[in-house]
């Protein structure tokens, strides 16, 4: 690891600021993936800040019915607050289905927004990788890709995003709040925030040099099932070969999103509009244009057996 | 306080050494810079202070910012309990308990701990005075090699903790009722402590036990 220097900050804004006066500076918050990374020489900032310190450990109703969930919120917290696991509890869901006990106690609310992929050839140093070194080349592509994205990938990526929470928001449609480093805030939308690789794959979020995440806010609870289930190669502790975040009314409407299978969370609205007519049509829309590799194309047929799953789960919760 | 030069060749890192792969810790004595001194974009170590409480003991240490919690706890204060398994998060022998939650010692700064209170399987019971748990262990051969288990000892405490606080798992059918300590739920809340010997089915056994005369 590169020495580094450290210091704690006192408000977002003056983190904000100090970030953009140090190129070489990084965030720190639960570090559970800033510090492997970090261990393994694929980040090396010259300076931390750390932001435990401020304020953004609350989780607030908002005036239009949602909540806002600060930016240092822990996993743990989130998933065990009354309000989320009675009104979003997809969310709840989602952030149990995710990585151990331990990490869920570090883990932070902004930092698993942030997450960086599990690509094994992204891991590893020796290996050509265009988000590690932008320019050098996909190893994954033509290499082992059995965990790698199924669409909206590029010539330059087909690395996926890792996390469960951020599927869950992106059904919930959250918004992420930011402050900048000249002080003034922006909220961006789920849908928005997370980009896809083009010919660009090391710039993974709309965030700009220095902007510090503060909170993520959900809209007013939107009822129905809530349900988000989760394939991996083992029954606890491991990443999603693919994921289905649900929210089915009951009559049959409902919304979608996927995990495992992209760059960014992925929903397709117009597929929701699909929904009463059962997994097939939802799938079709949601996965029209894959590009999948012999490896992982079972992810196609994988997506559609566990959304069928989870709309059959519903429909015996509703008998 | 202890001197952030204060640190000694282990066998392992002298080895290291010797094959010509100089590891982080062997930085030469006295490169230690003021917690003030900026340095970026330098291979120069940076020092800064830290003050925890470990197993009720105030501590203050002067370390390399990239000291993580457990070279902290292992190089700097000795306490040799717990142990550096996978150094990245997946194996979870570092499991200590910070402020009441469990957590990966390795995936975390000792800088980042200030006024924190730790406590470690040192902490936990003595081989004279032993926690509940470390006698269940014993009881129930909850290991073989033995590597793994103060991070299991500290973990399956916390999970217990956990489990009276109300923290839904994964594995819980309700998220709006309790959970309880059944089989079901100490796997899966046990999921973050990896054996290799196996001893998972003695581990579940003595951790029910420990659930079991607490309720």
């Amino acid at each position: 690891m590169n020495p580094f220097t450290y210091a704690r900050a006192h408000s977002p804004a003056e983190a904000a600021a100090a970030a953009m006066q140090s190129p070489g500076a990084r965030f720190i918050a639960g570090g559970t993936n800033l510090l492997d990374l970090m261990k393994l020489g694929i980040e090396t900032p010259t300076h931390l800040i750390d932001v435990n310190g401020l304020a953004l450990d609350k989780i607030e109703a908002t005036p239009q019915g949602g909540l806002r969930i600060g930016a240092l919120v822990r996993n743990t917290d989130l998933a065990a607050d009354a309000r989320v696991r009675r009104d979003y509890s997809v969310l709840s869901r989602a952030l149990l289905a995710g990585a151990s006990g331990q990490l869920r106690n570090r883990a932070t609310t902004a930092g698993n927004l942030l997450q960086r992929t599990r690509c094994p050839y992204f891991y590893d140093t020796n290996q050509q990788c265009n988000k590690r070194n932008p320019g050098s080349g996909c190893a994954a592509i033509g290499g082992i890709s059995r965990q790698h994205a199924v669409i909206g990938s590029s010539t330059a990526c087909i690395a996926t995003h890792p996390s469960d929470m951020a599927v869950a928001m992106r059904v919930l449609d959250a918004s992420v709040e930011t402050v900048q480093p000249n002080g003034a805030r922006r909220v961006i939308p789920i849908a928005d925030f997370h980009k896809l690789p083009g010919n660009t794959p090391h710039i993974e979020t709309v965030l700009e040099r220095g902007e510090l995440i503060t909170a993520v806010t959900l809209p007013a609870p939107l009822g129905g099932t809530h349900v988000y289930r989760k394939v991996r190669d083992r029954a606890s502790y491991a990443f999603a070969l693919i994921s289905v975040a649900a929210i089915v009314q009951r009559d049959g409407t409902g919304r979608v999103a996927l995990g495992g299978v992209a760059h960014k969370p992925w929903r397709v609205e117009a597929a929701d509009a699909e929904m009463a007519h059962g997994p097939t049509a939802v799938t079709q829309r949601l996965l029209d244009g894959a590009t999948p590799t012999t490896d992982n194309e079972f992810k196609l047929q994988l997506v559609r057996r566990t959304l069928a799953a989870v709309m059959m789960q519903e429909k015996g919760a509703k008998s | 306080m202890e001197e952030f030069s204060d640190i000694k060749l282990s066998r392992r890192e002298f080895v290291m050494v010797g094959a010509a792969s100089v590891s982080a810790v062997a930085v030469p004595a006295g490169a230690a810079t003021p917690t003030t001194q900026r340095t970026p974009a330098s291979m120069t170590p940076v020092a800064a202070n830290v003050s925890f409480v470990v197993n009720g003991q105030p501590r203050s240490l002067q370390l390399d910012t990239r000291t993580t919690l457990l070279d902290a706890l292992r190089e700097h204060l000795h306490l040799t309990g717990t142990k550096k398994g996978c150094d990245h998060g997946q194996c979870g022998a570092c499991t200590v308990i910070v402020d009441g939650r469990r957590i990966n010692a390795c995936l975390t700064l000792a800088v980042m701990h200030e006024g924190a209170k730790v406590t470690t399987v040192e902490g936990l019971g003595t081989p004279t005075r032993m926690h509940p748990m470390q006698v269940a262990f014993v009881k129930h051969d909850g290991y073989q090699c033995g590597y793994c288990t103060p991070g299991q000892i500290c973990s399956a405490v916390a999970v217990l903790d956990e489990i009276r606080a109300g923290i839904p798992s994964h594995v819980s059918p309700d998220l709006n009722a309790r959970p309880h300590a059944s089989p079901g739920e100490i796997r899966e809340r046990m999921s973050g402590n990896i054996c290799r010997c196996g001893a998972y089915s003695n581990i579940l056994e003595a951790i029910t036990e420990v659930a079991g005369s607490q309720s």
